[in-house]
């Protein structure tokens, strides 16, 4: 049923939150399978609710509250961690630079909530298949940085990498994983931009792949590969939310990658049905 | 072509200089993975689209600044070596194992610097171990074909009065241990890993760090690594341990065969002599390998470490080979071919050792 979302392509986001909008409908109305109709025809029968569903739509979405097949929570640090280190940029890297700054390995938020968590379903999808995105997503090298540090990308789902400085960076991935192959390219100019090159040399998931720059150390950041979209990193706060689930059981996982390190992370088993679902984890500050 | 002694002075002072560039080489090679910056010039034979010799300067910045320097003096250590290998073969005064030298270092330096390129190219670390391996003994080539060059090789078996026989062996071995030693640190170097164990003279705390599963991830853990360096394995904490293990043991021949060089040769004779300063310097290595690690690694400590390593290396190569030619020829008899060689090519009040 979701595959035939995903098959939309570049419409594919937009399908989801349709999706989403329908599994709510459904749950109000019990009228709708989406599954028996194709989304032009699903939108014509449902034009006269429209405006009825709509109300609704609005409503739930200003109190925050989830539909069935999301997933959302948060993830807590526990302990206090090590202090982050300093980075000593050089000289032409250290203009782009006014202020200090640090390494991202523990950023926590309000509540202590731990930022830069990769969290998946790591079982309960085998056998399905889900088609990519088209639209790309960013990975921007600016002020000797990266941003984001750690982002998520389906298998085939292309990656700009983009150049935003006035200096030279090479953009050296290391992936692990067999089926993934490691490259390596300059983009001596600002407003350099690449979206094949991943696409290219990345076709198997893993968690997570490391970027980075090796005329500038210091330079270095995570992309969380899968072959379903239901991923998410978490916020400045912690938070994370996946949508657009369907019905199962799975086996959710949040990786850190400091915390974490080569084990493979915090699992919980959750039941998608016809409610949201929240799962809360805790990362301990390893002792 | 019969060298002339203007042309020996110049084809000496040649093959120094080759040497010294070479060491030089080896030091920047040493800044490159030290800022782990092997990488950052993506491509191969050009450096970043440009040809590697119309690089602009104004692109020099970062990592790419010891990597392109790296690849700027590699070229022109190829030019050199291949200028003194035709001087050689081209020179009939010169004994035919030194023209078979100079060859080999012609193609040992077209070799290593294939190897430097496909270590990019192909992106596999693990040529970075045999690319530093041969550039020490490359260094090693170039120094002894200096050697060869000089006076004090030449007039070595009249200054020698004592039978080395029974340091040739001893010698060799030590300078092969070293050599195995470079080795360890060659591979510790790229695994790209960063300070698999972060203190010294301890190792986590103990005498031997656990390198179970469970221990090497709390190590990686606690790591607030700035560099993106790999995370540490158990192998590479193996690895390190090794590596101090073998500096306790070269620390230890070494020692011996300043030792037993001095008390059966003397202080004055070249072997003692050669073998003290030897020692002197594996003091150094062992101190810099301490302070790489009190440092964090840091790149300037960490070169020094690799440069005097280097220098370990040379000296107990020249060392053995001092002793090998003392052997080879008996003081009390120089060989009148040998003198004849001498009269021609060094004046002979060297030639008297008055």
């Amino acid at each position: 049923m979701l595959a035939d979302v995903a098959e939309l392509g570049f419409f594919g986001p937009y399908a989801r939150i349709v999706k989403s909008f329908t599994n709510h409908l459904r749950s109000l109305f019990g009228l709708i399978r989406f599954s028996e109709f194709g989304l032009v025809r699903f939108l014509k029968i449902t034009m006269k609710k429209l405006a009825l569903s709509l109300a609704v739509f609005a409503l739930t979405s200003s109190l925050q509250i989830a539909f069935a097949g999301d997933i959302a929570g948060k993830v807590t640090l526990k302990g206090t961690p090590p202090a982050e280190k300093t980075i000593a940029f050089d000289d032409t890297c250290s203009k782009l630079h006014p202020t200090i700054t640090t390494t991202r390995w523990y950023v926590t938020g309000q509540d202590n909530g731990l930022a830069d968590v990769f969290v998946y379903i790591s079982k309960g999808l085998q056998g399905q298949k889900f088609t990519a995105p088209t639209q790309a997503i960013e990975l921007n090298q600016e002020g000797c940085n990266y941003h984001p540090y750690v982002s998520g990308v389906m298998v085939g789902q292309p990656v700009a990498i983009k150049n935003s400085d006035p200096v030279m960076h090479n953009i050296h991935a290391l992936p692990k994983n067999d089926g993934n192959t490691e490259f390596n390219f300059a983009q001596p100019s600002q407003g350099d931009v690449n979206d094949t090159k991943w696409v290219a040399s990345i076709k198997v998931p893993e968690v997570l792949v490391k970027m980075k720059c090796d005329v500038h150390p210091w330079m270095f950041s995570y992309i969380g590969v899968q072959d379903n979209p239901f991923f998410a990193v978490t916020d400045k706060d912690g938070n994370f939310k996946i949508t657009g689930v369907p019905p199962g059981k799975y086996t959710l996982t949040a990786y850190h990658l400091k915390a974490h390190g080569s084990s493979p992370g915090e699992t919980q088993e959750i039941t998608v049905a016809d409610s949201p679902v929240t799962a809360n984890f805790t990362v301990e500050v390893p002792h | 072509m019969k060298l002339t002694l203007a042309q020996n002075i110049w084809l000496k002072r040649y093959a120094v200089f080759t040497a010294a560039v070479t060491f030089v080489l080896v030091c920047i090679g040493g800044l490159v993975t030290s800022h782990e910056a092997g990488m950052s010039v993506p491509d191969w034979p050009t450096s970043c689209g440009y040809n590697m010799f119309f690089f602009p300067i104004s692109k020099w910045i970062g990592g790419i600044f010891f990597e392109h320097l790296h690849r700027l003096l590699a070229s022109g250590v190829g030019l050199l070596t291949t200028i003194l290998a035709l001087w050689l073969l081209i020179s009939q005064s010169v004994p035919k194992w030194l023209r078979v030298l100079g060859v080999v270092a012609f193609f040992g330096v077209v070799g290593q610097g294939v190897l430097g390129g496909l270590r990019v190219v192909l992106k596999k670390d693990v040529l970075g171990v045999p690319h530093a391996t041969f550039a020490q003994l490359f260094l090693l080539l170039m120094c002894a074909i200096a050697l060869t060059q000089t006076n004090f090789w030449r007039n070595l078996a009249i200054h020698s009065g004592t039978d080395t026989h029974r340091f040739r062996p001893l010698f060799i071995f030590t300078t092969v241990l070293v050599l195995g030693q470079l080795m360890l640190g060659a591979t510790m170097r790229h695994q790209h890993a960063g300070l698999s164990i972060p203190d010294f003279p301890l190792a986590y705390g103990k005498i031997w760090p656990a390198t179970d599963a469970q221990s090497v991830l709390r190590y990686n853990q606690h790591r607030m690594e700035v560099i993106g360096y790999n995370p540490i394995t158990a192998f590479q904490v193996e690895l390190q341990m090794a590596h101090r293990l073998m500096a306790l043991v070269v620390f230890t021949v070494v020692g011996i065969c300043a030792w037993r060089s001095r008390r059966y040769l003397g202080a004055d004779h070249w072997l003692a002599r050669f073998s003290l300063f030897w020692f002197g310097l594996v003091l150094a290595q062992a101190f810099l390998g301490a302070a790489t690690i009190w440092t964090d690694k840091s790149a300037d400590i960490a070169t020094a470490h690799v440069a005097c390593g280097a220098l370990c290396l040379v000296t107990g190569g020249l060392s053995s080979m001092i002793a090998c030619r003392i052997l080879a020829i008996p003081a009390a008899q120089p060989d009148a071919a040998v003198k004849n060689e001498l009269a021609t090519l060094v004046p002979s009040s060297s030639i008297s050792g008055k």
